[in-house]
């Protein structure tokens, strides 16, 4: 039988137009897909909806005030920001900070991890179809706000911390919290995987999904979660260890192909491991001062600043920015909720950075998205999306 | 001046701000009758770019349920919404694009800047950022935070209710409407 | 195999570009050399292929701006890691203002594409050889590097910042 489609009709391709507002994107990015009915042949993509210019203010505001932006990039994930920003400058200035500042800041950054991975993958089900997993799980992220909450103040940009340390000690309240948490969410989280994990539906839907090969992904720049699911078992908590991360024991789970699948299961294992994380941090927490003696960078508390005229000099000083600033250059990574988060720190001395570049690791690796869903499906690159975990503000910058 | 109703005339039957009231039944002006249907069925289309974003996914999940005020039904397309919800840092490569959407939107349409991006650009005070998205669109509530709690945005949509139970239903048609648009450039 | 130590790595790049090598510096742990700028690709080739040092990831490029350094006011700066050693490296390659131009890094490792269109973005520095230098995070219209030192932040449009208003 003559097949009715000529090549002349083949040749014709539709475009279609991906964003920058679209629901399925979750966030801000434009895709201009070249489609031959539903197979992706090509794809342009357009970044900077939302530039904010970081590295620009950072170049006019002191240190303490780049906390702030650090919360705005990667803002499901923000404490892990703002505690890579801090420790940063701890390298810069040359100060060891207490283990127990450290122990605090390790729960609060799994904590941050849990939430950040409780988003990408409530959503990889949402963009599935399980909205279910979505509702329960973002209670969950919910909870962990309130530990926020008790800790710093704030829910979601939390400018958790100080330089030197921690702004207060870990409360009862919580204490209590995180216990509950670490008591309770295991049962929700088990029940969410048990949803998803070895669903048919799911699995014939994500296995094979946007796949990227060890060596492609290293190549772009892959890091974190992506990275290890591509197969590398490169994680800096490891690699590089920071804040004490040497003192527990936990695992780094890999996957094989570096697909929707693997990016998803590595996500809820290392939900697993966060909170094994969180329990030995918790049950070990070591006495002591949650900051170290900097009082040339370390806010003092307000009651002092109110009552004794040293703290109000220090604070004075520290918001004048009239505090020394050693001149150097100093790289420093945290393993953020996607990946390698860097911060590249030229001091001249100066109040400001005379320049502060963010390794933004969904900057980098967002890059690979076209060669991932060239020749899939329409409806498998909104899959491949969710489960990259692309965080636009972070994206640009 | 309306017609006094002696409600002791009619049994079981109260005048409220609304009407006349009684079992089963309520007498209204059409103004205050399209008002309540409109303030209590508000279609929202969520223009969430970055931070603000996630806290108005926290008013929409469980724990704060923004369906509890009539805004069940999340609208991603422009045409079947009523209330723009612009969340987060509006860059000036996106102030077109905010512009199409809300150019998109039917009339009666209602826009709520939430967070101080949207509202003045907040602390992104640079060369990249619309310094608040009413250098573009015209906005009825302002929610400021940075970003707001859930709570916050609640109270903005509870807000912009007020103000639709309000609004006369020739409004839409009013000079001083058209005026407004035409400020913005819009025709 | 001997420990690979900074010094090692440093004697190294000298052996094997010689005066190419322009000066070198240790801080806070990590090596930081700068090299002529001509030869970037291939300097970051030899870390990446040589058996011992197998500098396999780029982890970051980004640009510097020194306005005071006449004739060589922008850096390139390249942060390399090596999964093997577990050993990081900054290079640093000084470019004039004046003609900004460096070959890319885009032949080696795609992730350079887009930092390398960020930084053209920032700071107009041409990557010879790039695939597709265009802005990425501005508007294509824009007419000026926004991140050199002698452009203002502020957006200039605002006019509820006036001293007036702070009782200044």
């Amino acid at each position: 039988m003559q097949d009715p489609i000529t090549p002349e009709l083949l040749k014709d391709y539709t475009t279609l137009n991906l964003g920058p507002t679209h629901p399925a994107t979750h966030g801000i990015f434009q895709n201009v897909l070249k489609l031959d009915g539903e197979v992706i042949v090509d794809t342009e993509q357009t970044v900077g909806y939302i530039h904010r210019a970081f590295e620009k203010i950072a170049e006019r505001r002191p240190f303490y005030q780049v906390t702030t932006l650090t919360d705005r990039m990667n803002y499901c994930s923000s404490p892990i920001n703002n505690i890579g920003w801090h420790m940063t400058v701890e390298k810069l200035i040359q100060v060891e900070i207490p283990k127990r500042a450290q122990y605090i800041r390790v729960i609060i950054m799994e904590l941050a991890r849990i939430a950040d991975h409780i988003i990408c993958n409530a959503v990889i089900g949402v963009d599935t179809g399980a909205l279910t997993g979505f509702t329960y799980m973002f209670q969950w992220r919910e909870k962990i706000y309130d530990i926020y909450e008790q800790i710093c103040g704030a829910r979601l940009t939390t400018n958790i911390g100080r330089i030197g340390g921690m702004e207060r000690d870990l409360n009862e309240t919580a204490i209590r919290l995180i216990n509950e948490f670490l008591r309770d969410f295991p049962k929700v989280f088990g029940q969410f995987r048990s949803l998803l994990e070895r669903n048919r539906i799911f699995m014939d839907r994500v296995i094979g999904t946007g796949p990227i090969s060890a060596e492609r992904a290293l190549n772009y720049g892959f890091t974190g979660p992506n990275l290890r699911a591509a197969g590398v078992d490169y994680d800096v908590r490891v690699m590089n260890p920071y804040s004490s991360y040497q003192d527990f024991d936990f695992n780094i789970p890999i996957g094989t192909s570096g697909d929707t699948y693997d990016r998803f299961m590595v996500r809820n294992e290392e939900m697993v491991e966060s909170m094994k994380i969180i329990r030995q941090a918790l049950d070990n927490l070591p006495e002591g001062r949650h900051f170290a003696d900097v009082p040339e960078f370390y806010l003092p508390p307000k009651e002092d600043v109110y009552t004794k005229m040293e703290a109000l000099i220090w604070h004075f000083k520290i918001v004048m920015g009239e505090q020394d600033v050693p001149i150097g250059e100093v790289y420093h990574s945290v393993e953020g909720g996607n990946g390698e988060l860097g911060y590249y720190l030229v001091s001249d001395g100066g109040r400001a950075a005379y320049r502060l570049h963010f390794r933004r690791p969904c900057f980098i690796y967002y890059q690979a998205y076209p060669e991932m869903i060239k020749g899939s499906m329409l409806s498998d690159a909104i899959l491949t999306m969710s489960s990259m975990n692309v965080i636009a503000g972070e994206l640009d910058g | 001046m309306g017609i006094a109703i002696d409600t002791g005339a009619i049994p079981g039957t109260r005048v409220t701000e609304r009407g006349l009231e009684g079992e089963g039944f309520m007498a209204t002006s059409l103004d205050k009758f399209v008002g309540m249907a409109r303030a209590n069925s508000l279609w929202p289309l969520p223009f969430a770019t970055s931070c603000c974003g996630i806290e108005f996914m926290s008013t929409m999940a469980s724990d704060f349920d923004l369906a509890r005020f009539g805004s069940e039904r999340i609208s991603f397309s422009p045409r079947q919404a009523d209330m723009l919800l612009v969340a987060g840092t509006i860059a000036k490569k996106m102030g077109p694009v905010l512009k199409q959407v809300y150019l998109q939107m039917a009339e009666p349409r209602w826009v709520i800047a939430i967070g101080a991006c949207a509202s003045s650009g907040g602390i992104f005070d640079t060369y990249s950022v619309l310094q608040g998205i009413d250098k573009v669109i015209p906005v009825d509530v302002y929610v400021p935070g940075c970003p707001p709690r859930p709570e916050q945005i609640l109270d903005g949509v509870m807000r912009l209710q007020e103000l639709v139970k309000k609004e006369s239903i020739h409004r839409r048609n009013s000079p001083e409407y058209k005026a407004l648009l035409a400020s913005y450039g819009i025709e | 195999m001997a420990e690979i130590t900074n010094t090692y790595i440093l004697e190294k790049l000298q052996q094997h570009f010689g005066a190419d090598v322009l000066s070198s510096e240790e801080s806070y742990s990590m090596l930081s050399v700068t090299l002529n700028k001509d030869r970037n690709v291939d300097v970051i080739k030899f870390l990446r292929d040589d058996s011992e040092l197998q500098f396999n990831f780029l982890t970051d490029l980004c640009a510097v701006h020194y306005p005071d350094n006449v004739g060589n006011e922008l850096c390139m700066v390249y942060h390399m890691h090596s999964f093997y050693t577990n050993l990081r490296i900054r290079l640093k390659f000084f470019i004039p203002i004046s003609h900004p131009h460096i070959a890319t890094m885009t032949v080696l490792y795609e992730a350079a594409n887009w930092q390398e269109r960020e930084t053209f973005d920032f700071y107009g520095v041409v990557f010879d050889g790039h695939p597709n230098l265009k802005r990425i995070v501005n508007v294509d219209e824009m007419d000026y590097f926004p991140l050199r030192r002698e452009y203002p932040l502020e957006d200039g449009t605002r006019n509820d910042k006036a001293d007036e208003y702070f009782g200044r």
